[in-house]
C-alpha cells in the first residue's frame, strides 16, 4: 500500500521529534531508569544526565543551571510562574498585568487569581489583572503598560510570540519600561518563540521566561522554567523537593531530549530561521498571487519566520481544513467551528478582526523538514479547494 | 487466536474527560466532499418558487435555498442551495436537499416538520460540539417555503416560528430556547452550542439568558443557591 502523502504545516501546534535527540534518550528509557534521587550509581548516573542537561540548558539561555526548573509542560511552567510569585508576593500587592493575546495557560491561572481572596485588596476582592490590548498588527499596546504600572503591580507577564500570528513582542524594550515604572517581575511565555530566536535572559531583561520541549522537535511531557536567582516564588506542586521549586521525580529522559532539543536548535537557528522564512515567504507569496481576496493576519514583519496566518473571504476554516486534509496537507484554523467553546480565536479577535473574517482564517507554521516541493504542491492544491467551496458559498464579503 | 476480520474499528475517537468526540460519520464525508444538489449560480427569479436564506457570516453560517413546488401535488420537486460553513453545516444541507426531493418529493406540510435531530440521524450523527451547525438548514426550508405561500397566495399556511425571533442571523426563537433546555442544555454554552443563538448577534444574549434560566426552573425546579 502506498503511504498517505502528509505535509506537516502545523508546528505551532507540535513538532516531530529530532531522530537525534530520541537516540539521546534512548539509555534513559531502557536501561538507565535509575531515580535521581537515589544514591547508587544507578541513581547517580541519572542525576548526572539532569546535571548535564541543566548546563547545556543554562549556557543558552546565559543563567546559571540552578535557575532553570523542570516542569511537566509549558503550561505548567507558566502557571508556576503566575501562580507561584503571586501567591509569594501577595503582601506587596494585588496587581497582574498580561495581555490579551497570552496562552491559555497564562490567561487561566489569571482567571484563577481574580477569584482568589487578595489579601491587600478591600474585603473579599479578587487580584486585579490588567489584560492589555493589541494593536491591529499585533503588538501589544505599550502605552497602556505604562499607564497601568504602579507600586502594586507582582508580575508582568507578556509572551514573546503569539501562537496564532506569531507577531513577536519587543521583549526588552518591554522589560525597560517595567523596571523604570514598577518593581514587578517579568515574565514571558516563549514557547513558540524558542525555535527561532535569541533566548539570552540577559538580554532579554526577564526574570521568568516559560520553553516548551515539544514545539522545539524535543519529547512531549516536559517544559522549563526560568526562574532568575532571588526571585520570590513558591510552589504550585508539593512533595519530595526533588527540584526545589518543584516536586515529583524527574522525567530524566525527557529532559536529556529537551536539553538535546533546545541544544540542535540553538545550534542550527540562523540557518534554519534562513531556510525557513525563504518557504514562507513563497508560500505567502504564491498564495497572494493565486487567490484573491485574502488577508494576512498580524504583524507584516515582526513576525516569527516560520508562521504565516490568513483570512480566506466568503470561505469558512475548518470545511478548507479537511479539505486540505484528504491532500495530506494540515494546518490549523482559528474558526469558532474548529474550537471547543464555539467563539472563534480569541488571539485574532484581540486583534480587531471582525468574525466574518476569523471563519476563514488558516494558520501555517513551518518547519524544518518542511520542502520547496510540499510548498508547491500546497500551491497547487489550495487554490483548487478555495475555488470549489466559494462556489459552494453563498458570500461575497467585500474586502474592506 | 482473534481473526484480524473480526476485530471492529471503533466509529469515533472521544476524549475520556471532555466527553467530545471527533470523527464524522461515512455520511458526513460523503455529503461534505460530494455535496449533491448545489446551485452554483443564482437563478433568474421565475425559475425558482420559493427562495430563502439564514445565517451570518458573523455567526459563522449562511445557507441559501432554493425550491421548486409542484402546487398541484404539495410536493417539493426540487431543493437547490448554497452553503457557507464548516463541514456539518454544508453536509447537513445537502443531506436535507435529498431528503425533501427524494422519492417524487416530499409533502409540503411533512417537509414544514423536518427538525435538526431528523437531519442529524439522516447523517449517521454528529459529534456533540457540532450541532449546532445543522441547525439552520430547516430554517432556511421553512423560510423558503413560507416565501414560497406568499407568492401563491396561501397566506394562511404562513408559518410563524414559535415566538418572537431573538436572533435575527440565526432565526432563533424562543421556543427553540425552550426546546434546547427541555433537552438538557440548562446553560448559555449548552444551548448555544445547539442553537448558535448570539454567536453573531451577541445583543440579545441577556435575554437568551433570562429564557433558559425561566424554563430551566419551569421544568427542573428552582436553582439551588
Amino acid at each position: 500500500m502506498r503511504m498517505k502523502k502528509q505535509l506537516y504545516f502545523d508546528h505551532a501546534a507540535t513538532t516531530p521529534l529530532d531522530p537525534k535527540v530520541l537516540s539521546v534518550m534512548l539509555p534513559y528509557l531502557k536501561n538507565e531508569f535509575g531515580n535521581p534521587s537515589s544514591l547508587y550509581s544507578l541513581g547517580r548516573k541519572s542525576s548526572q544526565a539532569i546535571a548535564q542537561a541543566s548546563d547545556t540548558i543554562s549556557r543558552i539561555l546565559n543563567c546559571q543551571p540552578d535557575e532553570f526548573v523542570y516542569t511537566g509542560s509549558a503550561t505548567e511552567a507558566d502557571n508556576l510562574a503566575i501562580l507561584g510569585t503571586i501567591r509569594a508576593n501577595k503582601v506587596k500587592g494585588g496587581k497582574i498585568i498580561t495581555s490579551q493575546i497570552e496562552h491559555k495557560a497564562v490567561l487561566a491561572a489569571c482567571d484563577v487569581l481574580e477569584k482568589e481572596a487578595c489579601p491587600t485588596a478591600s474585603c473579599g476582592r479578587g487580584f486585579e489583572i490588567v489584560r492589555l490590548p493589541v494593536l491591529k498588527n499585533g503588538l501589544v499596546d505599550l502605552e497602556v503598560l505604562k499607564k497601568s504600572l504602579d507600586e502594586k503591580t507582582i508580575l508582568v507577564s507578556v509572551v514573546m510570540a503569539d501562537s496564532e500570528t506569531g507577531t513577536v513582542q519587543p521583549i526588552s524594550e518591554i522589560s525597560k519600561i517595567i523596571k523604570e515604572n514598577s518593581t514587578a517581575y517579568f515574565h514571558t511565555d516563549a514557547s513558540q518563540a524558542a525555535k527561532h530566536l535569541d533566548l539570552d535572559v540577559e538580554k532579554l531583561g526577564v526574570d521568568m521566561m516559560t520553553i516548551s520541549s515539544h514545539k522545539i522537535y524535543g519529547p512531549k511531557g516536559v517544559g522549563g522554567l526560568y526562574v532568575k536567582r532571588g526571585t520570590k516564588i513558591s510552589p504550585i506542586i508539593h512533595g519530595g523537593g526533588q527540584q526545589k521549586l518543584r516536586s515529583g521525580t524527574e522525567n530524566v529522559a525527557g529532559i536529556v531530549g529537551f536539553a538535546k532539543a533546545l541544544e540542535l536548535i540553538a545550534k542550527n537557528r540562523k540557518s534554519n530561521n534562513k531556510k525557513i522564512k525563504k518557504l514562507r515567504d513563497a508560500l505567502e507569496k504564491g498564495i497572494w498571487k493565486s487567490i484573491p481576496k485574502v488577508v494576512l493576519n498580524g504583524h507584516p514583519t515582526l513576525r516569527l519566520p516560520n508562521f504565516l496566518n490568513i483570512s480566506i473571504l466568503d470561505i469558512e476554516g475548518e470545511a478548507m481544513l479537511l479539505y486540505l486534509d484528504r491532500l495530506g496537507i494540515m494546518v490549523s484554523t482559528g474558526s469558532a467551528c474548529n474550537s471547543q467553546s464555539l467563539e472563534p480565536s480569541y488571539i485574532l479577535t484581540a486583534l480587531g478582526n471582525s468574525y466574518e473574517y476569523i471563519h476563514g482564517s488558516l494558520r501555517f507554521t513551518l518547519g524544518k523538514e518542511n520542502t520547496e516541493a510540499q510548498v508547491k504542491y500546497v500551491l497547487k492544491h489550495l487554490p483548487e479547494v478555495v475555488k470549489k467551496l466559494r462556489e459552494i458559498s453563498p458570500l461575497n464579503i467585500a474586502l474592506k | 487466536m482473534i481473526k484480524k476480520n473480526k476485530i471492529q474499528k471503533k466509529p469515533d475517537v472521544i476524549n475520556k474527560f471532555t466527553g467530545n468526540s471527533w470523527a464524522y460519520s461515512k455520511q458526513v464525508r460523503e455529503h461534505f466532499f460530494k455535496p449533491k444538489n448545489l446551485l452554483l449560480k443564482d437563478p433568474n427569479r421565475s425559475k425558482y418558487d420559493g427562495e430563502g436564506i439564514v445565517g451570518s457570516p458573523a455567526c459563522g453560517d449562511v445557507m441559501r435555498v432554493w425550491l421548486k413546488i409542484d402546487k398541484k401535488t404539495d410536493k417539493i420537486k426540487e431543493f437547490k442551495w448554497r452553503t457557507f460553513g464548516c463541514a456539518s453545516a454544508i453536509a447537513s444541507t445537502s443531506m436535507l436537499s435529498v431528503m425533501v426531493s427524494e422519492k417524487g418529493g416530499m409533502k409540503i406540510d411533512k417537509a414544514l416538520q423536518i427538525k435538526p435531530q431528523d437531519i442529524i440521524k439522516r447523517l449517521g450523527g454528529l459529534p456533540d460540539r457540532k450541532i449546532h451547525c445543522s441547525v439552520l438548514g430547516d430554517k432556511a426550508l421553512r423560510t423558503a417555503i413560507n416565501n414560497w405561500f406568499e407568492k401563491t397566495g396561501q397566506i394562511e399556511r404562513i408559518v410563524k416560528d414559535g415566538g418572537q425571533i431573538l436572533d435575527p442571523h440565526t432565526k432563533t426563537t424562543e421556543a427553540d430556547i425552550e426546546e434546547a433546555v427541555l433537552e438538557g442544555a440548562t446553560t448559555l454554552a449548552a444551548v448555544q452550542r445547539r442553537t448558535k443563538v448570539g454567536i453573531g448577534f451577541p445583543k440579545c444574549i441577556p435575554q437568551v439568558e433570562e429564557l433558559i434560566r425561566f424554563y430551566r426552573e419551569k421544568y427542573f425546579g428552582p436553582d439551588k443557591k
